[in-house]
């Protein structure tokens, strides 16, 4: 299986967070090559490599690269280390376990675009997490990898860590550049898209930690072996979460398309206190729910596309039996609530009378009319609002209300929740 | 910090952290001189902290513990998580201990520690698969280090 893994392929290996741990394992190798190889080739390994963004777009990183108007600079490139997506947790392991891969992965990306400052934001919550990369950006600066002249170019990089201060919506690219701009993190109108205009103005390429992860590899290894790690339409491997009702919650790195949601379940120990598995969200808090019926589709795009939900950033959260789908869907609707930028109505109005009718419905206080308006919001919302966070925030509620009808029926005008209620009669 | 960056505006957010971890909070007072080192205006820094959910504009416990209750940890029992907490504290959600020690906030983003679940943040440490007991020993050991609470 060793050598079916990329990102967690040094998984064990001592000191791995410091420079001379991971360059026994031949770290920094990659950037060596890539910087003989010449930013044209690296462009073209990444593009046969079919590497796809992770961070929830999905979107091919080497023609998000190509999009990058030539001979315009200065050029930037920003890692969206903004991971906030409710279930996810792997960029934080990746930051974690293997800060210089994601640094050389980083340095191999601004060397291909040609930028002299690449920018890290990361998510406030994660302080320590960021003060773990500004001790490593510091050694690869003391070593040459980074800052004037590296390994002894006339290309110059500087790489900053810049911390954000809680807010999901700077996970939103455009929201992003703001936030490092100085400003409230909310998002613009695309386009122009950042690679044409986007830090300070000048074109700009965000990318996600586990896409940026993933180029060492690429780099040493070729595309062509990363890409047959997965099939033909979705390559390479990705790091999955697995959280919720299973016996053991984590991270694990699988070769896409090859793999089910039934064999990531199985690896998580399967679904705890052997109780029957009901429901999954596949990709994370945004992301629509599945059901039993769905658990032997691949991790492919097109096939859980065709299922009705979508990979998202690579999160799986499991529901068991117990679980109900109203209160699930108010938790995931609070949060949205919350985290709405008030910056357009659909979202900053949609998800606050979403939230209030959900609360309603939870507690078996709404009326059928009322689960109809519910309907209604979220359909005004949906395709409405100015960037995906508010969309999102009806996928999950309208798929489960498609998916489990009469759960949300049963709710209507029963004084409390039936599902609860039923579990306490079993029990 | 202005000059790491190719616009001093950027610094906003760094400044503000580097002054919330001297004070614990950020006073009226220090967003202004955030605004006159950056060539801002004292609204334009304060658009921007008060934006964000991780910047105080009053002085918080001087721990602070953050319950995540989103899915995944309300799936594994987070709630009953923060209703203890907040019963053994004697705080509602967002609310300080009368002796300064701790904050508690049941009210924030998705921690990214799902594997862990149900889990707390305690400053900027991550506390995971957590039972009531053992998120009372967790606090419990942090209130006898620092004995005298908030001066």
């Amino acid at each position: 299986m060793d050598d079916e893994k990329v990102l967690t392929r040094h998984l064990g290996a001592p000191g791995l967070t410091t420079l001379a741990g991971y360059e026994k394992v031949g770290g920094y190798q990659g950037l060596r090559q890539a910087i003989q190889m010449g930013p044209e080739a690296i462009v073209a390994e990444v593009k046969a490599s079919g590497l796809r963004g992770r961070g929830g777009a999905a979107f091919p990183t080497g023609t998000k690269w190509s999009f990058l108007p030539k001979d315009v600079f200065p050029r930037y490139l920003c890692v969206n280390a903004d991971e906030s997506e409710p279930g996810c947790f792997k960029d934080r392991v990746l930051m974690e376990e293997f800060p210089h891969q994601l640094l050389e992965g980083v340095l191999i990306a601004a060397y291909a675009l040609q930028v002299t400052h690449a920018f890290i934001y990361i998510r406030g919550e994660y302080r320590a997490q960021r003060e773990l990369l500004e001790r490593a950006a510091k050694e690869a600066y003391q070593a040459g990898y980074a800052g004037r002249g590296v390994l002894g170019t006339k290309w110059d990089c500087e790489l900053i860590v810049h911390g954000g201060a809680g807010a999901y919506i700077c996970g939103e690219e455009t929201a992003l550049l703001e936030s490092l701009e100085g400003r409230r993190g909310q998002p613009r109108l695309k386009p122009p898209f950042p690679a044409v205009k986007g830090l300070y103005g000048q074109p700009t390429v965000v990318n996600n930690v586990e896409t940026l992860s993933n180029l060492p590899y690429i780099v040493t290894e070729g595309g062509a072996k990363y890409a047959a790690l997965g099939t033909e339409a979705s390559p390479g491997t990705r790091l999955f979460c697995v959280s919720g009702h299973v016996e053991r919650p984590g991270t694990f790195e699988v070769p896409m398309g090859k793999t089910t949601f039934r064999d990531l379940l199985e690896l998580a120990g399967g679904v705890w206190r052997g109780r029957q598995f009901k429901a999954m969200q596949p990709g994370g808090g945004s992301m629509q729910v599945l059901g039993p019926q769905h658990l032997d589709v691949p991790l492919d795009f097109k096939a859980v596309a065709e299922a009705g939900s979508s990979l998202g950033a690579g999160a799986l959260v499991v529901m068991d039996d117990s679980t109900c789908l109203v209160g699930v869907a108010s938790r995931l609707v609070d949060f949205y609530r919350h985290e709405s930028c008030g910056k357009c109505v659909p979202c900053r109005e949609g998800t606050y009378f979403e939230s209030e009718l959900m609360h309603r419905l939870e507690a078996g206080l709404a009326s059928r009319a009322e689960l109809a308006e519910l309907s209604d919001i979220c359909a005004n919302m949906d395709g409405r609002c100015f960037c995906p966070l508010g969309d999102t925030a009806t996928w999950f509620v309208m798929s489960a209300l498609r998916m489990f009808p009469e759960e949300f029926e049963s709710h209507c005008g029963a004084g409390r929740c039936p599902v609860r209620a039923g579990a306490e009669v079993a029990a | 910090m202005r000059a790491l960056y190719p616009s001093p505006r950027s610094a906003v957010l760094p400044a503000l952290w580097a002054i919330q971890d001297e004070l614990t909070y950020l006073p009226a007072w220090s967003l202004e001189v955030v605004a006159t080192e950056l060539g801002l205006l004292p609204g334009d820094v304060e658009a921007v902290s008060s934006f964000y959910s991780m910047y105080f504009n009053h002085q918080p416990g001087r721990h602070q513990i953050q319950v995540c209750r989103n899915v995944s940890c309300g799936l594994r029992g987070s709630d009953e998580l923060l209703r203890h907490l907040e019963n053994w504290l004697g705080v509602e959600d967002g609310g300080s201990t009368t002796d300064g020690m701790f904050t508690l906030e049941g009210t924030v983003e998705c921690l990214g520690a799902c594997g862990g679940a149900p889990m707390m943040q305690v400053d900027r440490f991550s506390y995971e698969n957590l039972t009531p007991e053992r998120a009372e020993e967790v606090l419990t050991k942090i209130r006898k280090q620092e004995p005298r609470g908030v001066e």
